[in-house]
């Protein structure tokens, strides 16, 4: 689409000719995902994770529908229904295992996905858009998520409801009618359980559609690599079909085997105990998690112990949460450095493993029991998290020198001296 | 603009998270936090294995059908398995007609609605039915035990942190209050009513030993003896399959899909470098 | 998946030996992945197949005791309705004045009824034609110009051994597998 010496499709059946003359799907996947989008010859397998994102929502839209067509989204039924489809239904305990694990897997190949992005500068000029439609996916995934964990209707799924949209109670004056809304009640009933099913099997349609934007939008500029540096010419380029099937073809095997090994062999590792309780209003577990994938989130909303003058702590920690995602959509213009991979920033690399160990560390205080010294320590973990995209990169932007550029990806790859047949064509530097 | 406004974002949210850590560091060290009574007894399962532990276990028959009886016998006067149905039985070893022999002669009568006038009643209950439960709702749970519900034992094993082994020291863990706890939480006496166990969370509760003497339960010959210990054991590994009938099919398939995919995945990568062969990248 | 010959192509140099090697390997990789899509796609398929729990609600017992010569009850089979008649003398005569030979569906009553107990005729009460639920089995409902069952979604008529006679259903109403076990009380399934 974007190079112009992308390859053209050319049908080779006489009813591709037909169809592509009429509709050109064939020539859109072509150019898409086929052949036809040259792609730079130089990505890691950390490129990887885009297509085993696609991958990972595939297995949950078909897993989904079919425990749909088992499950009833009552709450005097719901948990049981579950239970149904471990026990009675044909493969229903493979299907609910490769559902409720192909979530943690879904989010698992999407933060490797983001932080590839933060590393090698993803999200900086022309491709803005392409991050900032990755940041919507991932707040749809978080909301689709979150619905989906309440509709087992056990303890964890119950109090995660009513604790969650008990955030939006911490907006004042507005806040306690909005919580009532969404949960159509006082407290999560029926009402919300099965609206929360209703949206839980609509967004994921939604987050395909984004998807294909996201898509879009990144074959205008077309991929970049771990150099940073802008693809020059054709012999930077390899086209994506089938360099990249090929390789993608491998890490889907990669992700297959540690999926398997998850879903057949200990299927409720990443699930909490609690949530085979059926849910009682009247009792609440001992300590509230959610689901491991917001436990950074979960750490940063519960750091906020003392109220800053009129704004109560509890204001503060719902906003510091929603802050914590959204200053991810001002980040291209926070980072204001022109060059784009980490690998060629040597004070930009340490501040991005930093950032790495920190949000670990959130996320596992965010696991834990809200007792010292674990909030101490979510207290300097998110102080740092804020601080790093608020204050230390657009700091590192403007005093950081970068190491020299590779003159070109082909240059990255072969050497200054490469082999006269690919100069040829290089363009002029 | 984006970046003044972030920075003072940041400094505001960073500082307050400080100066939170700082309060809250003085607080910890003026008043460190009160150790409770919990925290320093309260144990985590003993360790325990069994026949279906690892990636290609299984269950011993002969174990499940002694669980299920010590459930039979002791834990379903007052506990139900609500999700588990007889016909299941039929997975422990059990004919269809011993299946339905034990569903037509089960101690408590399945609810059903008398076919000629209307009223409610009760019948044998049938391979198909569900373990019938023992009490009609909550309420009635409740008040026969002393304001405690028995849980429903049906994902039991599931439901708590390594639950096979948790079943079973709970049921072998019941002994005096410790001496040394008393002298330390003299507020934490046992109330009347409830059962020191510290393999339970709060140490305390509310069902009595329910395995008191050996042989309380009496095995078929060939069987080993019905101690304490044993029928701990059984009866723990019976509720490890109400909870996860589907173990078996679980873990041979997952055998025969990781070898599939290891194949697949070599040859995924095979073709891989030979597609890239004379590209460098 | 389509275009492994542009893998070759693209491969662009290998030639003879190397090229029918190298495009063994990737026909290999594709050809195992589609196995194993095709493989998943199994119990994808079975799910939909009756659960176990419905499987297990597939007999029904029946108490004949109460029904007298020349009645019939509606009762349920695998959640559709199952008609059980006890015939009178004359019906019975009825059938059997019939040469099966010259029905659309050949069938005697002996042969759609146990040994022994020709009285009691058990067929589904689903019309072979569409599914509707034929009347007849009620008391005071129109029996058909036979006698027996009559559906009125389209107009068949069944007679006294529930065989088709008139109108558009192809097949005698469907006799299920069933058994007595004892003289008043039959298992279906």
């Amino acid at each position: 689409m974007s190079f112009p010496w992308a390859n053209e499709y050319t049908p080779k059946v006489p009813l591709m000719k037909w169809i592509d003359e009429r509709l050109p799907l064939p020539r859109l996947v072509y150019n898409a995902v086929g052949a036809g989008y040259p792609v730079p010859r130089n990505l890691n397998y950390f490129w990887n994770f885009g297509v085993l994102s696609g991958l990972a929502l595939m297995i949950q839209i078909v897993t989904g529908i079919i425990m749909a067509m088992h499950y009833g989204a009552n709450d005097l039924v719901a948990f049981g229904t579950v239970e149904h489809v471990m026990r009675d239904v044909n493969a229903g305990w493979l299907m609910r295992y490769a559902h409720a694990n192909g979530a943690s897997f879904f989010f698992i190949v999407v933060y490797l996905h983001i932080f590839r992005g933060l590393y090698f500068g993803s999200y900086k000029a022309p491709r803005e858009m392409v991050w900032l439609l990755g940041l919507v996916i991932f707040l749809l995934m978080m909301a689709t998520a979150f619905m989906g964990y309440v509709l087992p209707w056990g303890q964890m799924s119950y109090w995660g409801a009513k604790v969650i949209t008990g955030l939006f109670g911490a907006i004042p004056i507005v806040g306690e009618p909005i919580q009532t809304w969404l949960l159509g009640g006082f407290a999560p009933g029926n009402a919300s359980l099965n609206r929360f099913f209703s949206l839980h099997y609509l967004l994921p349609f939604v987050i395909a559609g984004v998807i294909i934007l996201h898509i879009w939008a990144l074959h205008i500029p077309g991929s970049t690599n771990p150099t940073g540096v802008e693809v020059k010419g054709p012999q930077d380029t390899v086209p994506f079909h089938p360099y990249y099937t090929a390789k993608d073809g491998f890490g889907a095997g990669i992700f297959f085997i540690l999926f398997a090994l998850a879903v057949y062999f200990a299927p409720n590792m990443m699930g909490h105990p609690d949530n085979y309780i059926e849910a009682n209003p009247l009792s609440t577990p001992a300590h509230i998690v959610p689901e491991w994938y917001f436990w950074p989130f979960y750490a940063i909303l519960r750091a906020f112990t003392f109220d800053f003058f009129f704004i109560p702590a509890k204001l503060l920690g719902v906003l510091a949460m929603f802050a914590s995602i959204l200053l991810l959509f001002f980040l291209p213009w926070l980072d204001t450095s022109p060059v784009r991979s980490g690998n060629y920033r040597p004070m930009f690399k340490k501040f991005f493993w930093i950032l790495v160990i920190d949000v670990l560390i959130l996320g596992y205080c965010g696991g834990a029991p809200a007792e010292e010294p674990y909030v101490m320590i979510s207290q300097v973990a998110s102080a740092y998290y804020f601080a790093h995209f608020l204050i230390i990169l657009p700091l590192v932007a403007a005093f950081e020198r970068p190491d020299p550029l590779p003159g070109s990806i082909t240059e990255a790859v072969l050497g200054k001296d490469y082999d006269g047949a690919e100069t040829a064509a290089v363009a002029a530097e | 603009m984006v970046r003044i406004g972030a920075f003072l974002v940041g400094l505001f949210f960073s500082g307050w998270l400080l100066v939170s850590f700082i309060m809250g560091a003085v607080a910890y060290v003026s008043e460190p936090p009160a150790p409770t009574a919990e925290h320093e007894f309260h144990e985590h399962p003993k360790h325990v294995s069994y026949s279906f532990d690892g990636p290609l276990g299984h269950y011993d028959k002969q174990q499940l059908q002694r669980g299920f009886q010590v459930f039979k016998e002791v834990c379903s006067a007052c506990h139900s398995l609500k999700f588990v149905a007889f016909r299941d039985l039929e997975a422990l070893g059990y004919s269809e007609a011993e299946v339905k022999a034990i569903a037509k002669s089960w101690a408590i009568k399945t609810p059903d609605v008398d076919p000629k006038t209307g009223e409610m009643s009760t019948r044998d209950p049938a391979p198909a039915d569900k373990f019938p439960k023992p009490f009609a709702n909550n309420v009635a749970a409740a008040a026969a035990n002393n304001n405690a519900i028995p849980p429903d034992l049906s994902l039991m094993t599931k439901a708590r942190h390594n639950g096979t082994a948790y079943v079973y020291s709970l049921l072998t863990g019941y002994q005096g209050q410790p001496a040394e706890l008393l002298e330390k939480f003299p507020d934490s006496k046992t109330p009347a009513g409830l059962h020191y166990n510290p393999y339970f969370a709060n140490l305390n509760l509310a069902m009595a030993p329910p395995l008191t003497a050996d042989g309380q339960v009496t095995y078929d010959e060939g069987q080993p003896k019905p101690t304490v210990d044993q029928m701990s054991k059984d009866v723990a590994a019976f509720l490890a399959w109400t909870a996860e009938p589907k173990m078996e099919i679980r873990k041979q398939s997952g055998v025969a899909v990781i070898f599939f995919l290891l194949i697949a995945t070599a040859l995924a990568y095979m073709s891989y470098r030979n597609i890239w062969a004379d590209k460098k990248h | 998946m389509a275009t492994l010959e542009n893998t070759a192509s693209a491969d662009g140099t290998a030639e003879g030996e190397g090229v029918r090697r190298r495009d063994f390997i990737n026909i290999a990789a594709v050809s195992f992945a589609g196995v194993g899509g095709v493989v998943a796609v199994l119990p994808l398929i079975n799910q939909m197949n009756p659960s176990a729990d419905v499987l297990a609600l597939s007999t029904t017992e029946v108490d004949l005791s109460g029904i007298q010569p020349g009645q019939a009850i509606k009762t349920t089979f695998r959640s559709q309705p199952l008609f059980v008649r006890q015939l009178t003398e004359k019906e019975i005569a009825e059938a059997d004045a019939v040469d099966a030979s010259t029905l659309r569906d050949p069938q005697t009553l002996e042969e759609r009824t146990v040994d022994g107990k020709t009285q009691w005729l058990i067929t589904m009460g689903v019309c072979t034609h569409l599914g509707c639920v034929p009347l007849g089995a009620g008391e005071g409902e129109n029996k058909g110009e036979y006698g027996g069952y009559f559906c009125p979604c389209h107009g068949s008529h069944y007679d006294t051994a529930a065989r088709i006679r008139k109108g558009p259903a192809p097949k005698n109403l469907e006799v299920p597998p069933y058994s007595f076990t004892s003289d008043t009380a039959i298992l279906v399934g």
